[in-house]
């Protein structure tokens, strides 16, 4: 195994209620190269944005890490005290939310807000930090930066705004960005730029990017590999350009079956019947299996493993044709 | 921003129009305006001559102008019960009112504040919950109970505070002030604990709530993502936030404190303008209750109008967009 | 670009049947967050004791307090039973009149209570009207209302209940006894009804433009049916922990008219009353006759207000 940036392993998030426990991720495992950008892909409460929230340990309370590790540099962070995290916050992983418009405080100038962040992380004076902020919202594309640095966030239109929280985000040069559906409140004409301007930013500083969203066309323009994620539960994963054209889970199948293509004629498009399960409910064996069209008694009992099928890694028993195979 | 400053003040204009016209009703209908004038003993013929000095056979939107002028120049008549002109005896009374207001309302802010934002930060905790009961106390122990308590334990118990009265005043042209002798300070203390902790339970509550909702933002959610330190999310970002609509909110209390002042200073005697208004309510003092409204709300209007221009000032969304929420 | 597959919304807004709101409401959070709650469990105690005592004092209470004949000038100014010179007949002691001081209380909460819970009756069925018709009308009706509210807003209630009661004395000046009960009725009223206005027609509003709304208007039902129907049920539940509020907030400020001389009649004393009357003895020593009805008068107060508070927090979907 390659040294990888960020593993995560076994994760389960659970949500004490007064129902009884809800277990809102279940065994998450997969990693991150240095550089790398991993596209976390799935429906809305599949669990996406909870794993971008157990990464940099803002998780809401009462949700908690019932089990598990997550493990930055070969260092496990999910056990670290509140302060020593906030030490890796914004240093070593950097993060962007998806509204741009309540991200930023309404009160302070953009000026003000990065220079905090940037001399919270790096030694470096006012006049200092002031000029590296110029240079990050330049890199951010933001026109004359040197004016606007002392504009309030209101003053920004949304794409801009959406460029001045990466700006924020990259201010501590972090390795690693959570990315948690940072185009899904913009403009379409707008999303482009900004998942451009992430692509290229991130590979001028080397930082390796956790891209979650529910938008499958983001993916295959960004991600190096993409993760499906179903019912708090990883069913795929593996590189962008196998889980799109040569899906191994039905699930995955479906997903892109679903999306309409200019280049074939369809009559129909592909629909999964049902519903995600909730978390309350969700059945033994594979989650999926329900729904699936190829589902075997096997599916209903056992839970199956990540298994390699192919070109990529499905949680699938389709593909486990023998016990001990290796992921 | 010109065209704000003007709206609200043409609502203003409009307020004490509306107000002074309410004065104006009780002074037509509900009292005699003649007697008010005259008092008791005049004479049919003086009052006929009066009658018609005064235009009361004129039409009604005249006499109202006549109203309104008479008014902006503080003049109101005399005082049904005492027989001296309303304007001269709101005047004695509005220093001790106002300072006593002035002083229990800092009082509420110091305490107030910094007792919410603990509640907040220690939300969950046995003392945060604790102070939490405290205030649902404040709130359900009326002025003038809180009054009584205080005179029973460090008036007659105790024996260390006065219990009635200004003290020793000095006085400076018509203004008097107690704040500046150690007598005064000492009658003053009580009242304006009476009267500061309802306001301070209520700023306490509102700071608490203010700055729960600020600290559930995604833009503090994004600044602890960053890195931030606890000092720098909740005293640099999340105070900021909380402390703008807490203290537009509490200047327009003051108003209400002036108010309020009513119940303390039955309680403790002290010779103020609620102390008047009540004798005046007790009486059917039309023209003492009539001053009275129209100088509150006037004062009302314009800490309203100072509270507004305050907002613009400090929430920079306001100032240069010209919009108003 | 392609999106995944959303869940559909439940439809929540047909309006219950009984048998089934009870049953939902017996296995729903709010009464579950109450078994859960010792302090709310406590301050319902605490109220339904007071308002037992208020409702029923002609049974409960040791002595009438009202009948002249019962009094005895002898046991006049006694303190409570357990300290030196009280007597177990009069457990709290007596006043200058010899007037059992357990038995003031009950009946003085009686007129407390009643002034407090028809005020805010009033104020909850103007409030409540006002908003609804501001929030379905709109327009300039709406304009106009809110206009009023806001002036009110801006006075204190003290300061308005004061002024009607003013007025009311000058244009009666020798009312009858009810007669000046309901023109303080209608001056606490007056104080509190902005507030339900102002909820009420936010709510309204939001439900105006729900798809439901509109598909009655096109079918043809009356503006009135919908709003009774439709929108109040769910407006319900922010007027009740308001009123709950109120309630505590009303019988304060009778207590507080009352203690200024200018509340309830003195021939039908409330707490107030019977605070103002035992002011006079404080510096005398005698601090029973001020402090009783002063403690029955908090714990009224903070009972009520400790549920109002706990129903809201049960009923904020977020903080759950």
């Amino acid at each position: 195994m390659t040294t990888s940036l960020l593993e995560v392993r076994n994760l389960r998030v659970e949500f004490p209620t007064r129902h009884g426990n809800l277990l809102a991720l279940d065994d998450i495992s997969f990693e991150i190269a240095p550089g790398e950008i991993l596209g976390v892909v799935g429906e809305s409460g599949a669990g996406k944005s909870l794993t971008g929230a157990a990464i940099i340990g803002l998780l809401d309370p009462p949700g908690r890490i019932a089990a598990g590790e997550i493990l930055l540099e070969g260092r496990r962070i999910d056990n670290l005290p509140y302060e020593q995290m906030r030490l890796i916050r914004g240093r070593q992983i950097g993060a962007i939310f998806q509204d741009p418009l309540t991200s930023l405080n309404p009160l302070y100038t953009v000026g003000r807000q990065l220079i905090e962040t940037i001399t919270t992380h790096l030694p470096l004076n006012q006049t200092q930090a002031r000029k590296r902020a110029i240079e990050l919202l330049e890199q951010t594309g933001i026109p004359a930066a040197a004016a606007r640095i002392d504009q309030f966030p209101h003053q920004f239109s949304g794409g801009m705004r959406q460029r001045v929280v990466i700006a924020l985000a990259l201010a501590g040069n972090p390795k690693l960005i959570v990315a948690d559906e940072p185009t899904t409140a913009l403009d379409v004409s707008i999303q482009a730029q900004i998942i451009a301007l992430l692509k290229s930013i991130c590979k001028e500083q080397g930082a390796a990017v956790m891209l979650i969203t529910h938008d499958m066309g983001v993916i295959a323009e960004t991600c190096d590999r993409v993760a499906v994620l179903y019912a708090g539960r990883v069913a795929e994963i593996g590189p962008v350009h196998s889980v799109i054209h040569r899906p191994a889970h039905p699930y995955t199948v479906g997903l892109m079956g679903a999306i309409p293509a200019l280049d074939q004629e369809v009559e129909r498009l592909l629909q999964i019947d049902g519903a995600m399960p909730r978390l309350n409910s969700i059945p033994s064996g594979c989650a999926f299996n329900p729904r699936c069209s190829q589902a075997f008694d096997r599916c209903r009992s056992e839970r199956p493993e990540l298994t390699s099928a192919g070109g990529t890694t499905a949680a699938c028993w389709l593909h486990a044709n023998q016990p001990g195979q290796e992921p | 921003m010109l065209v704000f400053i003007i709206r609200r003040l043409a609502q203003a204009v409009i307020v004490m129009l509306t107000v002074a016209f309410v004065s104006f009703l009780l002074f037509q209908y509900v009292g005699d305006p003649v007697t008010s004038l005259l008092g008791q003993d005049a004479t049919q013929e003086q009052r006929v001559a009066l009658r018609h000095d005064l235009g009361l056979d004129a039409p009604v939107p005249v006499q109202f102008g006549r109203f309104i002028g008479n008014a902006v120049q503080g003049e109101f008549g005399l005082s049904l019960r005492q027989g001296r002109k309303v304007s001269s005896l709101i005047v004695e009374r509005l220093p001790a009112t106002l300072e006593l207001s002035l002083v229990a309302g800092l009082i509420a802010l110091l305490v107030g504040i910094p007792l919410g934002v603990y509640a907040a930060l220690r939300r969950g905790r046995a003392s945060s919950q604790l102070l939490m009961m405290f205030s649902l106390l404040g709130v359900s122990l009326p002025t003038f109970l809180i009054g009584i308590l205080l005179i029973l334990v460090f008036a007659v118990w105790l024996k260390w505070l006065p219990s009635f009265g200004r003290g020793d005043v000095l006085a400076f042209g018509s203004w008097t002030t107690g704040l500046l002798t150690l007598d005064g300070l000492r009658h003053v203390l009580l009242p304006a604990i009476t009267l500061s902790v309802f306001q301070l339970t209520l700023i306490m509550r509102l700071v608490r709530s203010e700055m729960l909702e600020v600290l559930r933002t995604d833009y503090i959610r994004f600044a602890r993502a960053r890195g931030l330190s606890d000092q720098a999310v909740y005293f640099g970002h999340a105070l900021k936030n909380t402390l703008v609509p807490v203290i537009t909110i509490t200047g327009l209390q003051l108003g209400s404190l002036i108010a309020f002042a009513i119940i303390t200073e039955t309680v403790f005697q002290w010779p103020g303008m609620g102390l008047l208004f009540i004798q005046a309510v007790q009486f059917a003092d039309i023209p003492v209750m009539a001053a009275y409204l129209c100088l509150i709300s006037f004062i009302f209007v314009t800490i309203n109008l100072a509270v507004d221009l305050l907002y613009f000032a400090v929430d920079p969304r306001l100032r240069i967009e010209g919009k108003v929420q | 670009m392609m999106q995944a597959h959303e869940e559909p919304e439940p439809m929540n807004d047909k309006p219950a049947s009984a048998p089934n709101a009870l049953r939902r409401f017996l296995d729903g959070d709010v009464w579950h967050s109450f078994c859960n709650s010792p302090v709310a469990m406590l301050a319902a105690l605490i109220a339904f004791v007071c308002i037992f005592c208020a409702l029923f004092a002609d049974l409960v209470a040791p002595h009438n307090p009202f009948d002249l004949a019962s009094l005895e000038l002898m046991d006049s100014r006694l303190p409570p039973s357990w300290m030196e010179g009280g007597s177990r007949n009069y457990l709290l002691g007596t006043d200058d009149q010899g007037r059992d001081l357990l038995s003031a209380l009950m009946y003085g909460a009686r007129i407390s209570l009643f002034v407090g819970l028809a005020s805010v009756l009033l104020s909850m069925l103007i409030g409540v009207s006002l908003g609804l018709l501001a929030g379905f009308v709109g327009g300039k009706v709406d304009a106009f209302i809110m206009r009023i509210c806001d002036v009110m807003l801006s006075f204190p209630s003290i300061l308005v209940a004061l002024l009607i009661d003013g007025v009311g004395r000058a244009i009666f000046p020798n009312a009858h006894d009810s007669l000046a009960f309901m023109v303080l009725i209608l001056a606490i009223s007056l104080t509190g009804w902005v507030q339900y206005a102002r909820t009420v027609r936010g709510s309204t509003m939001v439900e105006r433009n729900k798809e439901y709304v509109q598909a009655a208007r096109v079918i043809g039902v009356s503006k009135g049916r919908i709003m009774a129907r439709h929108v109040l049920p769910n407006v319900l539940g922010p007027v009740l922990v308001l009123a709950t509020i109120q309630v505590a907030a009303a019988i304060i400020t009778e207590a507080t008219l009352s203690f200024l001389g200018v509340g309830v009649p003195p021939t039908s004393p409330s707490l107030g009353t019977l605070i103002r009357v035992g002011n006079d003895f404080l510096f005398s020593g005698e601090w029973w006759i001020t402090i009783w009805p002063g403690t029955m008068l908090v714990l009224i107060a903070l009972s009520v207000n400790l549920l109002g508070d706990w129903l809201r927090d049960a009923l904020n979907p977020r903080l759950r």
